[in-house]
Order: structure tokens, then sequence, then C-alpha cells
């Protein structure tokens, strides 16, 4: 365990040396504040400005941060070599993996953390006060946390295969196709047969970043179900955990060339 | 003297690699042939054999980062991917390259970490191996800052680090200046004065002849010899030096020999051992003195070229 | 030197196990969701931005929001719903995307129009989707049956749904029954014929399954429709002979009135009811019918699809 929490915390520290990473918080941060002088453009509803562009700019910055470094975890070690110096170790393909993928997990929560101070300040900037439905802020932020935390471990299966600029593409596809997971379930349920079941069976397969996607309904100050946050939390880690075992699955049977 | 049998400390059976190349139609490529090696402990193995003919293969199967197509290895009696055996042994790849965000302490740190040197020992063991490198001064500086020598060192550093019991090193010498190359020699000498097993590949001779007490050579993923350097030297056919005095050569003696030089007012001929009784005669034929004749030890390159490339050797 | 086949084996393990438990959650957490709002389906309720927005892939977004206005049907049909709010700007956002996305026009035609639980109840919004479509699409017949279907069907305009047949029999490749329809419109609008020729060539025309099914569901009501009065004419006809009314199939069957024991569409024995009434045993199992209802029994709310 030791090896896993050094690797993961090597990778953290490489994460905040990375200079690409504050200049994509910073610029999150200005979206934030950008957000209200939009606001206070659009009559009386600058606080649902201010949520709804605050959330979208963490959770798409977010997103960046993740699949740029979330790619770069393996490839770019096997493309150094600095790999190699790592497996000659006692180091476990898998705890490899593991403590990569911890590293990232813990970088975004921090990001997440600094972005969502920028909207709290903002919204007390508005209302001078905080009120019962910012607590729903929390909710969404965390939602997007669990997206991160998917889209990380999404990141680092491509990477456990392919090049940096595929895991790329392919991570980033994956999130489009995500977010219009309800669609594509809409879609399968009205084929049929073989075809239909095949469909289906893709479609639940796909991450669905829809159902973590709840910055609309909270802009509205609309309450979210406990029960979601729960079924949520569960959905998002039980797939991460599958996506990251299919990483390890394929990382310890791969000849590094 | 007390006989014992010494369990070796790197041991091969029928090793072997082959990639697939090529992407519509695969086509199989050999890059090691079936390896049978057995290295003893204590000893410094040289790994020899022109660029690509399989050495870091050879390396990367024995460090479990690659799977064999067939065979298997063992070092110190045990599977190579047993962390017990990881945690003994030391590796230094090819042109090694570390997290530049690091300074050079805090890459030895999390080495060190990885394998499991203790905490309380950790730092001690980072500075010692830092001084014997010769980084003590630069510990603090960010790797990115470093040359190509110095990335060397801190390979070499992150190698011995945890005391290994073996330690392999891939090309250690390569583009270092010829004071890096006494410097890594000089580590190397005193590794085996501490009883470790060194198991180094180069392609460059004259460091295997000054370290190694046995080398094997690879050509074209094949081992083509494996001995005590002069065994394996003295197989090669023996050259003598003829030297005669009066500054001419004559046309036989250019017959026999592709060397021959005027020194001044002697001159010198480097011809085989069966061919000295020819050149003799043809030196008294043409009222020639002979000064001497020596033999000419053959060189780990003699053998590298007779061995390698016979279809060469054969045209000259 | 192989991967370890523990590891191997422990790694599907957990992937098998954690990806099931996954899609399980998922489905319980769409569970906990709620039905989505007006603001979350039509974040953007204009089309033409929408247009816009979609980079040029209209053809995609047009595919996702036909999906879309399915499934809100879908949805709510199951629940029985009387509000179908979002069906009509959803297939309005479809068709501006897609202005050649015949089978929206069709679903509107029937689902705008149809009262409500079976449809939103608002012919208006059906004529003006469709009366776009063939604005956008006039060498398509369909789009004129569609147009002159709901004339036909809720507003009982006949004069307006003739016209309407007429026009699109007049479109190369019509289907030669448009003309037939257009005169039979004229003549005898309102008879059951005429509906069992329109639901007939509906399905026909048809090969969205809720549109079949649907038109199924007309067929069966038209059959017993006919059906009901007829056997409530011969049981007239069995008193006027014998004095009393029958107590049984049977005995109609036995007086040589009926062939056999009369069934509905569903499968069903009709039942004889007091009066020389005839009922319909499960009206659920019928919807649209308007014949054979037990006294208060309303005509179902939910065809059974």
């Amino acid at each position: 365990m030791t090896r896993v929490t050094s690797i993961a915390s090597n990778t953290f520290r490489e994460a905040v040396r990375d200079r690409v990473l504050y200049n994509l918080i910073a610029f999150a941060l200005l979206m934030v504040a950008a957000s209200l002088l939009v606001g206070q453009i659009s009559m009386n509803i600058e606080r649902n400005v201010v949520i709804n562009l605050g959330l979208t700019a963490v959770s798409l910055f977010g997103l960046v941060i993740a699949i740029f470094i979330g790619i770069g975890l393996v490839s770019k070690e096997i493309e150094k070599k600095t790999l190699y110096t790592i497996l000659s170790r006692p180091v476990r393909r898998w705890e490899f993996i593991l403590g990569k993928f911890g590293g990232l997990v813990a970088t975004l929560v921090v990001n997440t953390v600094f972005m969502a101070v920028g909207i709290f300040a903002a919204v007390f900037y508005l209302a001078h006060h905080f009120q019962r439905a910012d607590a729903y802020l929390l909710v969404a932020l965390y939602f997007i946390i669990l997206q991160f935390v998917m889209i990380t471990a999404l990141a680092l299966l491509f990477s456990s295969f392919s090049s940096p600029l595929l895991s790329a593409v392919f991570a980033f596809a994956l999130f489009v196709i995500g977010t219009f997971a309800q669609d594509l379930r809409g879609f399968a349920s009205l084929t049929h047969g073989v075809i239909g079941w095949i469909a289906i069976a893709a479609a639940y397969v796909v991450p669905n970043f829809a159902a973590l996607n709840v910055i609309s309904s909270v802009a509205h100050d609309q309450p979210v179900a406990a029960s979601l946050v729960l079924y949520n939390t569960l959905y998002a880690l039980l797939y991460s955990a599958a996506a990251v075992a299919g990483a390890m699955l394929i990382f310890e049977r791969r000849n590094l060339k | 003297m007390p006989t014992f049998v010494a369990m070796p400390a790197i041991e091969t059976f029928g090793l072997e690699k082959t990639y697939t190349v090529g992407f519509w139609r695969k086509r199989p490529r050999c890059a090691l042939r079936p390896l049978n090696l057995a290295v003893e402990e204590g000893e410094v193995f040289g790994y020899l054999g022109p660029n690509g003919a399989g050495k870091t293969t050879t390396l990367k199967l024995l460090m479990g980062l690659m799977f064999p197509t067939a065979g298997s290895a063992k070092i110190l009696g045990r599977e190579v991917n047993d962390p017990q055996v990881k945690a003994q042994i030391g590796f230094l790849p090819e042109q090694p390259y570390f997290y530049d965000y690091l300074t050079a302490r805090e890459l030895l740190e999390y080495y060190a970490q990885l394998s499991g040197v203790e905490a309380r020992a950790r730092s001690r063991r980072v500075a010692a191996v830092l001084e014997r490198v010769g980084l003590r001064d630069v510990a603090g500086v960010q790797l990115r800052k470093f040359s190509k020598g110095m990335l060397q060192r801190v390979g070499i550093a992150q190698a011995i680090l945890h005391d290994p019991k073996v330690v392999f090193l891939d090309e250690p010498m390569s583009g270092l200046d010829p004071i890096g190359r006494r410097e890594v020699r000089d580590l190397i000498e005193s590794l085996k004065q501490e009883g470790k097993t060194v198991f180094f590949s180069t392609h460059i001779l004259s460091d295997a002849e000054a370290l190694c007490d046995r080398v094997a050579v690879l050509h074209q993923g094949e081992l083509r010899g494996i001995g005590v350097i002069a065994d394996l030297t003295s197989s090669v056919r023996g050259k003598v030096e003829v030297i005669w005095q009066g500054g001419v050569i004559p046309p036989a003696m250019h017959a026999l020999s592709a060397e021959c030089h005027l020194i001044g007012a002697m001159a010198r001929a480097v011809v085989g051992e069966n061919q000295l009784d020819a050149a003799v005669d043809a030196l008294r034929r043409a009222n020639l003195k002979l000064v001497s004749v020596t033999p000419v030890r053959a060189s780990l390159e003699d053998y590298f070229v007779e061995k390698l490339s016979p279809a060469e050797v054969a045209a000259r | 030197m192989r991967p370890s086949r523990r590891t191997t084996a422990i790694l599907v393990a957990i992937l098998v196990v954690c990806l099931a438990a996954a899609v399980f959650s998922i489905t319980l957490a769409d569970r906990a969701r709620p039905s989505a709002t007006l603001e979350e389906t039509l974040y953007i309720p204009s089309p033409s931005v929408l247009k816009r927005m979609s980079l040029g892939y209209t053809g995609l977004l047009a595919d996702i929001y036909w999906t879309r206005a399915v499934q809100y049907f879908g949805g709510k049909h199951v629940l029985a719903s009387h509000e179908y709010k979002l069906l009509a700007p959803l297939l309005d956002i479809t068709t501006q995307l897609d202005p050649h996305l015949t089978v929206a026009y069709q679903f509107g035609a029937i689902f705008l129009t149809q009262p409500p639980p079976n449809g939103a109840g608002d012919p208006d919004a059906a004529i003006k989707l469709v009366k776009f479509g063939i604005q956008e699409n006039p060498d398509n017949w369909h789009l004129y049956y569609n147009l002159g279907f709901i004339y036909y069907l809720e507003k009982k305009d006949y004069g307006a749904a003739a016209q309407a047949f007429e026009q699109g029999s007049r479109v190369p490749n019509a289907h030669p029954f448009l003309k037939l329809l257009a005169a039979r419109m004229a003549e005898r609008g309102g008879d059951l014929e005429t509906a069992r020729m329109l639901w007939t060539m509906t399905y026909d025309d048809s090969k969205d399954k809720d549109i079949k099914a649907n038109a199924i569901s007309h067929l069966r009501a038209l059959q017993v429709d006919e059906t009901v009065p007829r056997l409530e004419q011969l049981i007239r006809q069995y008193f006027e002979r014998t004095g009393h009314d029958p107590g049984n199939w049977a005995e109609l069957v036995r007086a040589g009135y009926l062939p056999g024991i009369p069934l509905d569409p569903a499968g069903h024995p009709y039942k004889l009811a007091p009066e020389g009434n005839v009922w319909v045993a499960v009206p659920d199992a019928l919807p649209f019918i308007t014949q054979g209802l037990p006294p208060g029994v309303k005509a179902s709310e939910m065809p059974k699809l």
C-alpha cells in the first residue's frame, strides 16, 4: 500500500508542478468572474447565470485537466521509459495503475475545491449571504467530481493501450457520447431484435454523464433527492472501478517496447 | 579448497522473443533466439553485441517489462517477476530519462520508497548514493536542468540506491565523456569489490575488456560465444608482427599483408601466424634484415569481426 | 514469466461485477431522478437557435429530438397522462431541424390530434405541423393523407378532409386510394366503413410501432361498434318472435340467429345484458369503443399497446 500511495503522491506532485494546470484553473476562475458581468446584463437572473456558467466552467475545465493529465499518466511513462525504473522495482503493475489513478483523482478534487471557492465567492458577492439552496450547489459540484473520477478512469483505460493523442480523442468522444446517454438509450429502445439488445447493452455500458449533470436544476434552486445522490455515487464509483480494473487487465499483459 | 555449487545469479532457459511487425500483414521478427545463459554471483558479466543485436530485449525480459515468447529466466533462483527478486536488483535503462519536475534528491527518495527502503534509512541512503555518483552539490536541482552525463549518474544512483545484489546496466557508458566513462568503470569495479553481480550490456569492446570476468557475444538475436575474454580471443587465429630493417617493403610482403608500414629506416607488417615462414622467406630473398617477430594478442574486436561477419572476413 | 493468472482472474471478476452493479445503480438513479422539467428538455426552445448551435449536424440533432418526442409520449402514455405539453414543441423542433423526417409528421398527425389520454388533443397544432410538412415536402402524398386524416378524425370537417385527400391524389405516384377517399369523404364521411378504410390505410402506410398499434386499436373498436348494434338487433328480432329475451347466446344459436357464440376482437365473448343490451366483457381491453359499454363505464383510457 505504501507503494501505491507514493506513486499517487508523486502523480499529484507532477500535476501540481505543471504550469498548464494553473493556467486552466485561472481561466476557470476568470469565467466565474465573467459570469458576474453577464449576470448583471441579464436582469433578475444573475444568480441563475452565475451558477450555470460557473458550474459549466468548472466542469469543462476540470474535464480538460482530467483528460490531458489522465491520458499522459501511463503512455507518457512508457514513451519516456520512466516506467522501466519503476517496474524493475518491487512494484506490481496493477499497483502502478492504482497509484496513478489515485494521484489524479486527488489532483482533480483539489482543483475543484479551488474553483468551487470561486463560485461560492461569486454567489456570496451577489446575495451578500448564503441561503439554503446554496447547499444544492455542493451536490452539483460533488456530481462534477464524480464525473471527473469516471473520465479519469476512462482516460487511464485508454492510455493503457493507445497513444496519448488517440486516448485524448477516445476520452473526449466518450464524454460527448456520455452526455447524450439518455438519448442514446432512447435510440436503443427503438431498435428491435439482436441489434436492439446490442444497442441497449451499448447504451448502458457507455458512461452516463447526463445522470451526473444537475447543473440546470440546481440553478433553479431545485433540491436533489438524497436517493439520487446515493445511486449516482454508487454508479460513478462502480463504473470507475470497472474501468480501472480494465486498465489494469490490459496493462498487466502489455509488452513494454 | 572447499568446493561448493554456487547458485547462478542470473539464469535463462531457452529465453526467446519474437515480435510481430507490420500492421496489415503481421510478420514475425525474431529479436532473441532461444538463449541459455548463466551468470554466477559476484561476476561482472559483459553482454556484447552491435546495436540491434537483442541486448535491450534480453534486459527487458529479465526486468519483466516484456513477456517472452518462450522459455523462462531466473534471478537469484527465483522467477523474475517475484517482488522479492525485484527488491534485490537494480536496473539502469539505456539513455534513461527521469521525471524532470523532481530534484535529484526527490527522485531518489521516491525510488527508495518504491524499493521498500525503510523510512528511517531513506535519507541517509539517498545522501550516500548521491555522494557516491558525485551529485551531492546538485541534489536540490530539478532534473530538467541536468546534462546528459548528469542524468546518467542519476540513473546509476537509482540502480544502486537500495543496495541490490544484482545490478543490470544497459549501455552505461554510452553518451559519456572520457572522464565519465572512467568514473563508471571505477564504479563497476567497486561494485565488484562489494561482491555484487553486475550484468552490463555494451557495444564498446574496450569497456568490456577492461572490466569483465566473462562476456557473452550476441548477434542478430543469437548467442555467438560466451566465456572468459582470454579464452575467447585465443580462439581467434593469432597474428604476428614482423619488423625489419631497410626502408623497403618487398612486393611479396605486400601480397601477404594488408598492414605494411614504413617507420623511418624500419618497416613493419602484421601477418597471420601461418604466414610467418612465407614472410621471413620474402625478407631473406630481398636481403632485408629481420629485426623482430612478436605475436599480436588477439583483441575482442578481432573476435567480433571474425565471429560476427564471417562473410566479411572471408572477403578480406 | 507470464502475467499472473490469479491477478487476471481477480481483475476480470472486479470488472464484470462492478460493471453489472454500475448498470444496476444507474437504473435506480434513473428512477430517483424527477421526470424532466420543461426547462431541462427544452433548454433551448427555439428551433432556429438550436439549428445554429448544432454546427451543421441538424440531421443528428433532429434524430435526437425525434427520439425524445417518442420517449416523452411513450413515457407519459404509460402513465395515462392527460397532459402532453411538450409533444408539440418537441415535434416542432424535430421537423424544423429535419423537415424531411416524414414519420414525425405522421406521429404528430395522430398523437397530437387524439384526445387525452391517447394524445395531446390539439388538432390545430397537428394541422400546423403537417401543413409545414407539406410546404417542405410538397411531393409527399403521405402528408396530404395525414392532413386529411386530422380533419376527418377530430375536426369532423369532411369537406376539408376531402380537399386534402384530393390534393394528395394529384401528387405524382400518389396511392390511388387517396382519390377514392376523397370521393368517399364527400358522400359519407361519418360512416364506419370510411373509418375502417382510413385506419387500415394508416396501418399499412406506417412503419412506426406506436402508430400501427394505435391503428389496430381503432380497427378493433370499429368492429365492436359495428357488431354490438347488429347483435342487439338480432336480440330484438328474437324478442319479437318469442316474446322474451334470450337467456344466453346458446338460445340464439339454437334458434339459428347466430352461427356460434359471438366473440369480441379481444377474444372475450360478448355479454348478454338485461333489456336486450350487449356489453363487452372487458372494456379496458378495447379502447376507443363507443358501443357495448356497460352503463357508467367510459371508453378505456389507455389502449393496450
